[in-house]
């Protein structure tokens, strides 16, 4: 008997992932444009046809054929082989990025939202002032005063990110504060540090994740705004940003595929990131859908 | 009654941004204290020895403690002065005041095509759910939020002026054969209608139309996004259940009552909104080589002209700060029940 009772709260998590899944068929394409980035992250530069840094000036500028699918740009590289070799720096970037704000955001939260009092008054303020600045505005300043470098670039991204985090993280460690099960902590005589670590942060992570699923496309887009206007990644580095920048100056007379092809697959990663997010939302959270 | 709380609720406002602006302020003193590199050595020039130096950061201020150098900051500011731009030898602070018509006629016109295509469409798919309208919305604000604003611009130029030739070249607000109108307002559409000269205003909005369009594809998302969910949850709700059932037409209802109700969360989103235009601009004024702020600050990025940079970013953020403001102000006066409350 105990067996017939237990199977289906076992399987029911598994089956309502099945639901959301077969029900929205987008999460499917989701899932499979993940696929794509991820293994361009991993293996592109193994699987490119040619080196992303080769010059060949008796190749430059061709347009796209079946040696070069996306063409040579104006040095003769190969403009596929780069898109594949950016994936890796661009994702890099991004999850770093998410990765940074995504703890420092949470720690901060669930103490502003656990501590109430002074704590939660400053970072409030913190917050606040971080918010009032326009964000990419804001990460271009600090890409100015802490110095043009990809390391830079992260930082950045993280600290305008930060402030999301954070609000989430405050709201539910400030409904969690006086729980039943967080005062049976504090009786059993855990500190504070501890109950924020083991009874208040692991609450906070599902919305936490759903706020960084759907946070990933926006750190790949403002990394690669970033490197668009120069800052961070240095130009014969393959990366999307700055590849669209340089084929940019080409755009007016006609070689269109130096800029449009890294364009696009920034486009498609940020969408698949996008949908993605989207649906992890459906799964942890149906109600916040829109 | 009614109008004193409504003022009141302003005047708290106005106070509650005094914090922020002072955060503002010491994030940008400490953003230029940060930089790299000693100023005085570079004011001094490559020929200076160690005492001329040591006198010029004494001028500069910059042998004080950072507290002192904070209030010399304040005070510099107060005066309006904002640095000298290294790059053009210009007040700092002069640098964006000729600028900024440029990219405020950009971002405004930019808001207000989105606006004036979201918020119908999201209107449209809050009463049809599930219907093509629906579908489409959900489509446009998805792909709008994931398109990078340097591409799309990109690709517009390309269709528009390379392959078409409808749209003129990217050479900033005006072609070289036209004369700038004179100036009113800043902004060039509306200064050469007021001049009565339109062909020049006609020049001007063929200029202003694609960086226009990049930069609202890009703000269309969310409105609509944030359109369709108010709308969608006003109409679920109990008043528009009881207007519907006491008869009134569903035009009035629609109209009247839920829409009203609808906009103000549409209207909070707003400063959101801002905020990513504000930055999205940048990237379009590099793209279009508009002469507005943002390229002014990307061009001062690359050849570090600090002073630039930083007045940019301030500038950015008191412009921000003084927007959100606006939209609670305008919060305030639409929303019946805050001075209902009182």
């Amino acid at each position: 008997m105990t067996d017939i009772s237990a199977a289906p709260a076992r399987t029911a998590p598994k089956s309502h992932l099945v639901y959301v899944l077969t029900e929205n068929p987008v999460s499917i394409v989701a899932i499979a444009g993940f696929a794509i980035v991820v293994f361009a992250a991993v293996f592109g530069p193994a699987v490119a046809p040619y080196d992303p840094l080769a010059t060949n000036a008796a190749v430059a500028l061709q347009p796209p054929s079946w040696s070069h699918w996306f063409g040579t740009d104006q040095l003769g590289r190969d403009v596929f082989s780069r898109v594949l070799a950016a994936a890796r720096l661009d994702l890099m970037i991004a999850v770093a990025a998410v990765t940074l704000s995504f703890f420092i955001g949470a720690a901060i939260g669930s103490m502003a939202g656990y501590f109430g009092g002074w704590v939660d008054r400053i970072s409030g303020r913190v917050i606040d002032t971080i918010m009032a600045f326009p964000l990419f505005v804001l990460a271009m300043g600090i890409v100015a005063a802490l110095g043009n470098s990809v390391e830079n670039i992260i930082y950045a991204t993280a600290i305008i990110n930060i402030p999301f985090y954070a609000r989430v993280a405050r709201a539910e460690a400030a409904i969690r504060r006086n729980a039943g099960f967080v005062q049976a902590a504090r009786l059993c005589g855990n500190g504070d540090f501890r109950i924020l670590a083991m009874q208040v942060f692991p609450n906070a992570l599902p919305p936490l994740a759903v706020q960084a699923s759907l946070n990933m496309g926006w750190a790949i887009l403002n990394a690669a705004g970033l490197s668009f206007i120069g800052l961070g990644v240095r130009p014969p580095t393959p990366e999307w940003g700055i590849m669209v920048a340089e084929g940019a100056n080409f755009i007016v007379s006609g070689e269109w595929w130096l800029a449009i092809f890294p364009g696009l697959a920034l486009m498609f990663t940020v969408f698949t990131f996008n949908l993605l997010g989207d649906a992890v939302r459906d799964i942890v959270d149906p109600r916040q859908r829109t | 009654m009614a109008s004193a709380g409504r003022i009141r609720m302003m005047l708290g406002r106005l106070i509650q941004a005094l914090p922020v602006l002072f955060g503002v302020v010491l994030v940008t003193f400490l953003l230029t204290r940060a930089l790299p590199g000693d100023p005085a050595a570079y004011f001094a020039g490559p020929a200076a020895d160690e005492q001329s130096i040591q006198q010029i950061r004494e001028s500069l201020g910059l042998d004080l403690p950072l507290w002192q150098q904070f209030f010399l900051y304040m005070g510099d500011l107060a005066q309006g002065n904002l640095g000298t731009s290294i790059s053009t030898g210009q007040p700092v602070l002069e640098e964006l005041g000729r600028r900024l018509p440029a990219s405020l006629e950009l971002t405004l016109g930019a808001l207000l095509l989105s606006l004036a295509i979201a918020i119908p469409m999201g209107v449209l798919a809050a009463t049809r759910p599930g219907k093509p309208i629906d579908h489409i919305c959900r489509i446009v604000a998805t792909a709008g939020v994931s398109l990078p604003t340097f591409f799309t611009g990109i690709a517009l130029l390309f269709v528009f002026y390379y392959l078409l030739g409808w749209a003129p070249s990217p050479v900033g607000r005006l072609d070289f054969f036209y004369l700038p109108p004179p100036h009113i307002t800043g902004f060039y559409t509306v200064d050469a209608v007021l001049a009565g000269d339109l062909e020049t205003a006609w020049a001007a909005l063929g200029q202003l139309m694609l960086p226009m369009v990049t930069l609202a594809v890009f703000t269309l998302a969310p409105i609509a996004r944030m359109t369709r969910g108010a709308m969608l949850q006003a109409l679920n709700s109990d008043f528009i259940r009881t207007a519907r059932a006491a008869g009134l037409s569903p035009r009035v209802v629609l109209n009247r009552y839920a829409f009203r109700n609808a906009m103000l969360p549409v209207i909070t989103t707003l400063g959101m909104v801002f905020s990513f235009t504000l930055g999205a601009n940048v990237l379009v004024e590099k793209v279009f080589a508009w002469p507005g702020i943002g390229s002014f600050a990307v061009d001062a990025l690359v050849v570090s002209d600090y002073a630039a940079v930083q007045g940019f970013v301030l500038s950015m953020a008191l412009l921000f700060v003084g927007l959100n403001l606006l939209i609670d102000i305008a919060y305030t006066l639409i929303d019946p029940r805050i001075a209902a409350n009182d």
